[in-house]
């Protein structure tokens, strides 16, 4: 029962072989499928993001004998040569496995550290896996141990919870101020690429109404469009600055465009209701007068890139928190894993024993033959009897103790020492 | 006197104080409800020392100062823990617990003497007393966050964003709290001044009416309303209402403390 993977990922290959190694729904299926069929492994999952291509599995035989066969299958799989694929794939085994896959959906591994979306990914890998019968009892309870995790490192840790770009940080200030955007508005200056990502994270934090406002009114109405947005005409600050509660600026220009006369004229009109205005633009769009007015919060792109900055660093000092809560829940599997394996071994045990005993006393009963039916088999129960005595104690012990299963590291060696190998099928 | 109950209430604010500052410090989710349920033990812990210290020394809490700053202690957590559940915000608690632990500590630290029983005033007049007490504890939260308030403004506009101010509660969410709570001592002021009036107007003999301490209560409850109805416009919203509220927080210690103990005739300790 052990457990092999092979993969890849942003670290180990670069864009153009990641694609080229990517699975869709129908192709990991087929995969799994295939795997299965071709007796390299018992059961399946593959994990595909664009940022990695993994296949978890539980091979029939040794993990290390069956991973150069999956190699070739994927190279052979998605037609890409051995000599290039396997460059960038890294095989990990049993424990390192298991931590690779709990470190994966922690979002350790992620190439923004602890963003939220790996979770989704491999919860719906799993999904997927699970319903086309390709998991089994291992990885499944892999898979429940994996997203028991990311959900720890989450809710216990703050590795997910910072903005990590400049956008972000901004829609994530203004919620310092308003709390929940869903009542309330925005504008935003400009329809250019940083417009359109702040316009995401605005609507991804339920803002009530979205306007756009550009010197080109084309532009400015495709991504008004876009994001269930309007538009503003240029310039008309008067009006268009009365309603928004966060005003983004993103448009190049060589001068600010919002001053800090317009800003004064528009807080007058809208009696000081707090404003939070983003600059995003360089050279700056707003000037910088304009935060010294009431109620209004001015930050531009380095004070937003400081923040970016300092979440960075407040990421990485939870990761010793994280690794921790992986390295418990890695424990945990592997001390299930043992028991299972353990409880297998005793059953395995008791077959051979009955076994071994059948063949006992037909050869030394033989000679007895003055024995009544009911003593031979009587002396049969007696022997079944010790048996069972023999094995029960440690068999439950084998279930109550975690830290006796932890022990016996190495349940092929005692498979071995019972000559129990040679039954296998 | 048993001293089981305080033991418990400082061990239980003490707890709760430390799993506050832990979740605004870390962000950890279960320390904060753990946080919150320990001030729920503080607080049941606390209901019983109270009425052992009222029933040991025969009087009511309020009788004298330290019963009464027990009293407030109390009052402030049922009032803070009511602000907490309501508007789902713990945040706060770091800040609002040493309040609560100090009025209990310095309570029950003090020597209990053995006080004259009070005269009976009847149930009116305990209402009087409690509601009004209530009315301090929420204009003192409001105090507490009217500062958070100011303290948070303050980084946001410098730019100066530590670990805390991601943890703290959005600047419009601690208006809104304080308002909540200015309502709360509001209506327990009016109804509690009101209650005051029947209750001296029941007394037997002549009672004055020109007591200092009706005409500051009379100026905090016309102060607070003034609060109340500004704090909700645009231009005052923010920072110019949490600093009308921290001046009216202190003319009602000044009620509390000087015109208590030295200008009013039917209001001191002594």
């Amino acid at each position: 029962m052990e457990i092999v993977l092979v993969g890849l990922n942003h670290r180990t290959a670069p864009v153009e072989v990641r694609e080229r190694v990517s699975f869709s729904e129908e192709q990991a299926q087929r995969a799994a499928e295939e795997l299965r069929a071709r007796g390299i492994l018992e059961e399946t999952l593959v994990l595909s993001t664009c940022n990695r291509s993994e296949v978890y599995g539980v091979p029939p035989e040794s993990s290390h004998e069956c991973a150069p066969g999956l190699s070739s299958f994927l190279s052979e799989f998605h037609s890409v040569r051995h000599e290039v694929l396997s460059v960038s794939l890294y095989h990990h085994y049993d424990r390192e496995a298991v931590r690779h896959l709990f470190q994966v959906a922690a979002g350790l591994d992620s190439m923004l550290l602890g963003e939220a979306e790996i979770l989704g990914q491999v919860r719906e890998a799993y999904r997927f896996a699970h319903e086309h019968g390709a998991t089994g009892p291992v990885l499944n309870r892999l898979f429940q141990g994996a997203l028991e995790v990311g959900k720890r490192v989450r809710t216990e840790t703050e590795l997910g919870t910072r903005p990590m770009s400049a956008a972000a940080a901004g829609v994530k200030l203004a919620e310092r101020i308003f709390g929940k955007l869903s009542e309330r508005k925005a504008l935003v200056l400009g329809a250019g690429e940083m417009s359109e990502q702040v316009l995401s994270h605005l609507r991804d934090r339920g803002i009530a109404q979205l306007q756009v406002m550009n010197r080109s009114r084309e532009k400015a109405e495709e991504l008004a469009k876009q994001f269930g947005g309007k538009v503003v005409g240029w310039g008309e600050w008067d009006s268009a600055l009365q309603t928004p509660d966060v005003v983004v600026g993103s448009v190049s220009a060589e001068e600010p465009v919002l001053r800090r006369d317009i800003v004064e004229r528009a807080m007058a009109a809208r009696g000081n209701r707090a404003l939070f205005l983003m600059d995003l633009g360089v050279p700056r769009n707003i000037d910088a007068k304009v935060a010294e007015l009431y109620n209004v919060y001015v930050y531009n792109t380095d004070d937003l890139t400081e923040i970016v900055q300092q979440n960075r660093n407040a990421r990485e000092s939870e990761i010793p928190h994280a690794q921790g809560i992986v390295e418990e829940h890695v424990s945990k599997f592997l001390s299930w894993q043992a028991s299972v394996e353990l409880v297998g071994l005793v059953d395995a045990l008791r077959t051979k024993l009955r076994e071994e005993r059948a063949t006992f006393i037909r050869s030394r009963m033989e000679p007895m033959k003055h024995l009544s039916e009911t003593d031979r088999a009587q002396v049969e129960k007696l022997m079944d009897e010790m048996l069972e005595k023999v094995l029960l104690e440690p068999a439950q012990r084998l279930r109550g103790e975690k830290e006796l299963r932890r022990k016996i590291q190495n349940v092929e060696a005692l498979r071995d020492l019972f000559l129990l190998n040679r039954e296998k099928p | 006197m048993n001293h089981v109950f305080p033991v418990l209430t400082a061990l239980a604010y003490l707890l709760s104080f430390g799993l506050y500052v832990r979740f605004l410090a870390a962000g950890n989710k279960f320390t904060g409800r753990v946080g919150t349920v320990l001030l729920g033990v503080g607080l049941i812990a606390h209901y019983f020392a109270l009425l052992e210290r009222s029933r040991g020394l025969h009087t009511v809490p309020y009788h004298d100062l330290y019963g009464s700053m027990s009293l407030f202690g109390w009052l402030l957590a049922l009032t803070y823990l009511g602000l907490e559940l309501y508007h789902r915000q713990r945040s706060v608690g770091a800040f609002v617990l040493p309040f609560i632990l100090v009025f209990f500590l310095a309570a029950h630290l003090a020597p209990a003497d053995r006080l004259s029983p009070p005269a009976v005033h009847g149930v009116v007049f305990a209402f009087h007393v409690t509601l009004s007490i209530l009315a301090y504890a929420a204009f003192a939260l409001s105090f507490v966050l009217s500062i958070i308030f100011l303290g948070e403004e303050r980084l946001l506009r410098n730019h100066k964003l530590g670990e805390v101010v991601w943890r703290l509660p959005p600047l419009e969410l601690l208006d809104q709290m304080s308002r909540s709570s200015v309502l709360v001592g509001l209506i327990s002021i009016a109804v509690g001044t009101a209650l005051g009036y029947v209750s001296v107007d029941r007394l037997p003999g002549q009672n004055s009416f020109y007591d200092p301490k009706y005409i500051i209560t009379l100026l905090v409850l016309a102060l607070y309303a003034l609060y109340f109805r500004l704090a909700g416009t645009a231009a005052w919203r923010g920072a110019r209402a949490s600093k009308l509220c921290i001046f009216n927080f202190v003319i009602v210690v000044l009620s509390f403390t000087v015109v208590n103990l030295y200008l009013s005739h039917s209001h001191r300790y002594f």
